[in-house]
């Protein structure tokens, strides 16, 4: 038994990095550790090819999880899940009477800077990698199931063939080795953008300029501030609308910003009941 | 949701979310919980039964019940083991169920939760053997000591375990889900022992049980005030009646064991009914929770409500830049 360091950045304290944000790696015990990669996904260029849905189901060797047609849009893939890493969103809107207009956006897991699956992970088999995502060890989950309700975005889920919690590993393997995530690299259109953070954000910020003087005044920024409440996440986006509109939580906080609150009123209430049990024997013996 | 008002601490005003909120094809944003049932609600109830039995049967030895400590030791240990069953074979990979035991973690409720059943339940076994036994008492009277200590511990953390999730009704009802699960756990505790023990070892049992149920039903009325529309679910459906009948049950095997406890039959159909009462409190809970997680709307509203209130003059929108 060890008390976890390797294993989540209890309660939210520790280094910082160039953006002023934490740094999740440092903060879990990476000395020297390479820069925080992740995920730039511009939804304003997706097509709606999927090829990012194929391409993670074929290298990451993720099993299918059901052919069925939703009949809701062109998305029948529905949601992310446990066998799901990246997941195409269709939303036909209209804007005007006689036009309408297509988002698409590409979701995957946020890998967030404060990260609940991890943080509530009760075996550290969530941990975070010296790249500042988090991945889930396989051989190591014992199936609890606590990471699915503690993720704000519904990301992470438990594989029923397995019994195993399983996500997006911002294909760890090929990044160890220098290579890029197998969703961007099969993206046509430069949509999902893959690099070090601190560069993709930038590249963020002057893509938001470009668009809003192009007119564009609804394209928005989503986890890309590391004061919001998952601390910024690894995997942030442009979009053209709110969040949920998307099938995003407008305001995400982790649920463990509020943890130790909740210890604090659990032994409150622990010590009540230990009272009020020790005050039930007192008075006249019958 | 509803069109009423709430009340928040702070006296700060809540204004209900508009009844339309946006979504994606109304799918749910967070996942449902994949924790099973019976198994999982009925930890909650089965756990609280346990930890709140010892802390009874430590106060029943000290004040001289021999009866009642016997019973709620024996409660206490029958309860546990029946969790601990129910919690492995809740597992998505039982045979792995040790693996809980590589880490202490204090940012994960299970993983703490863990640790005091695991000093909890030896307690709470041996106690329960020297009681029947009669063998080594000192060792017994620790045990039972110890089983005291350990058990609010195991009544209460279940409530962070719940709160500290993504899940609207559960997260948000965090302050008073404490509060409201070790009254369940006293209501269980003391109601059993209320129907199983003679009358003229009762009285602990009673006055535990009357203490539950009075701090339960304010625990519940508070979590609901504080909840605004997130009580919704608490409220309606199939877990709104799951929180109905548990209420009736609260009320009337409290009024029942006040007034009439000192009979035996009266305390064994109040006892029942207020165990029964902290097993439907459970289920309701759990399910409540459940509903909030499967409609986007208890997803997006508070936070929309919440974005609305920090983008006031003085404060400005920090998620969406």
């Amino acid at each position: 038994m060890s008390v976890s360091t390797h294993h989540g950045a209890p309660f939210a304290s520790g280094p910082a990095d160039a953006a002023g944000g934490l740094d999740p790696a440092a903060s879990s015990g990476y000395a020297d550790h390479p820069p925080r990669m992740g995920f730039f996904t511009d939804t304003s260029v997706c097509i709606g090819c999927k090829a990012c849905e194929v391409a993670c189901k074929e290298w990451n060797a993720v099993p299918e999880d059901g052919i069925e047609l939703t009949g809701m849009s062109y998305d029948n893939t529905g949601s992310l899940g446990a066998s799901t890493w990246r997941h195409v969103a269709f939303i036909e809107q209209i804007t005007l009477p006689g036009e309408s207009r297509w988002l698409m956006s590409s979701d995957v897991c946020k890998h967030c800077t404060e990260s609940g699956c991890l943080d509530v992970c009760p075996t550290g088999a969530l941990m975070r990698t010296e790249f500042g995502t988090v991945v889930v060890q396989d051989d190591v989950c014992n199936g609890c199931g606590y990471c699915v309700s503690a993720c704000p975005f519904g990301v992470i889920d438990r594989r029923e063939t397995d019994g195993g919690a399983h996500k997006c590993t911002l294909c760890y393997d090929r990044i160890g080795d220098g290579l890029t995530p197998a969703c961007a690299k099969a993206c046509p259109t430069e949509s999902i953008q893959f690099g070090p953070l601190d560069e993709l954000r930038e590249r963020a910020a002057l893509r938001l300029e470009d668009l809003h003087e192009a007119g564009v005044a609804d394209a928005r920024l989503y986890l890309n501030d590391p004061n919001d409440g998952v601390g910024g996440a690894g995997a942030f986006f442009l979009l053209l609308d709110e969040p949920e509109a998307y099938g995003l939580p407008p305001d995400p906080i982790v649920t463990t910003r509020d943890l130790p609150r909740m210890w604090r009123h659990v032994a409150t209430a622990a010590a009540a009941l230990a009272a009020a049990a020790f005050l039930s024997g007192l008075g006249r013996h019958s | 949701m509803t069109a009423t008002r709430a009340r928040r601490g702070r006296g700060e005003q809540v204004v209900v979310p508009p009844a339309e909120v946006r979504s994606y094809y109304g799918l749910p944003i967070v996942k449902e919980t994949v924790w099973g049932v019976p198994d999982v609600p009925g930890y909650l109830f089965l756990g609280g039964l346990a930890g709140a039995s010892s802390a009874l049967a430590a106060s029943a030895d000290l004040a001289g019940y021999p009866v009642l400590a016997r019973t709620a030791k024996t409660t206490a240990v029958t309860a546990i083991g029946l969790s601990l069953v129910a919690l492995v074979k809740d597992l998505g990979r039982p045979k792995r169920f040790l693996n809980m035991l590589r880490v202490f973690k204090p940012t994960s409720p299970m993983s703490v939760g863990t640790w005091i059943v695991s000093a909890y339940t030896p307690a709470a076994g041996v106690a329960a053997a020297s009681a029947l036994t009669g063998l080594q008492p000192a060792i017994g009277r620790a045990a039972t000591i110890a089983a005291a200590i350990t058990g609010p511990g195991v009544a209460a953390y279940t409530a962070a375990l719940l709160s500290d999730t993504a899940v609207p009704a559960w997260h948000e009802a965090h302050r008073e889900l404490p509060y409201l699960f070790v009254s369940s756990a006293a209501t269980a505790a003391g109601g059993l022992a209320l129907a199983l023990v003679p009358p003229r070892e009762a009285a602990p049992a009673r006055n535990l049980a009357l203490t539950g149920a009075g701090a339960e039903l304010i625990a519940k009325g508070l979590l609901l005030r504080r909840l605004g529309p997130l009580a919704e679910p608490y409220q309606h459906g199939r877990s709104g009646r799951l929180m109905e009948v548990a209420e009736i049950l609260t009320a009337g095997g409290l009024t029942a064991a006040a007034l009439g406890g000192r009979n035996r039959l009266v305390a064994a159909a109040a006892g029942t009914a207020l165990v029964a009462s902290s097993a439907f409190t459970r289920f309701g809970i759990f399910f409540a929770g459940r509903e909030s997680a499967r409609d986007p709307r208890y997803t997006v509203a508070p936070q929309r409500e919440r974005l609305r209130r920090d983008s006031q003059p003085d404060s400005q929108d920090q998620s969406l830049s």
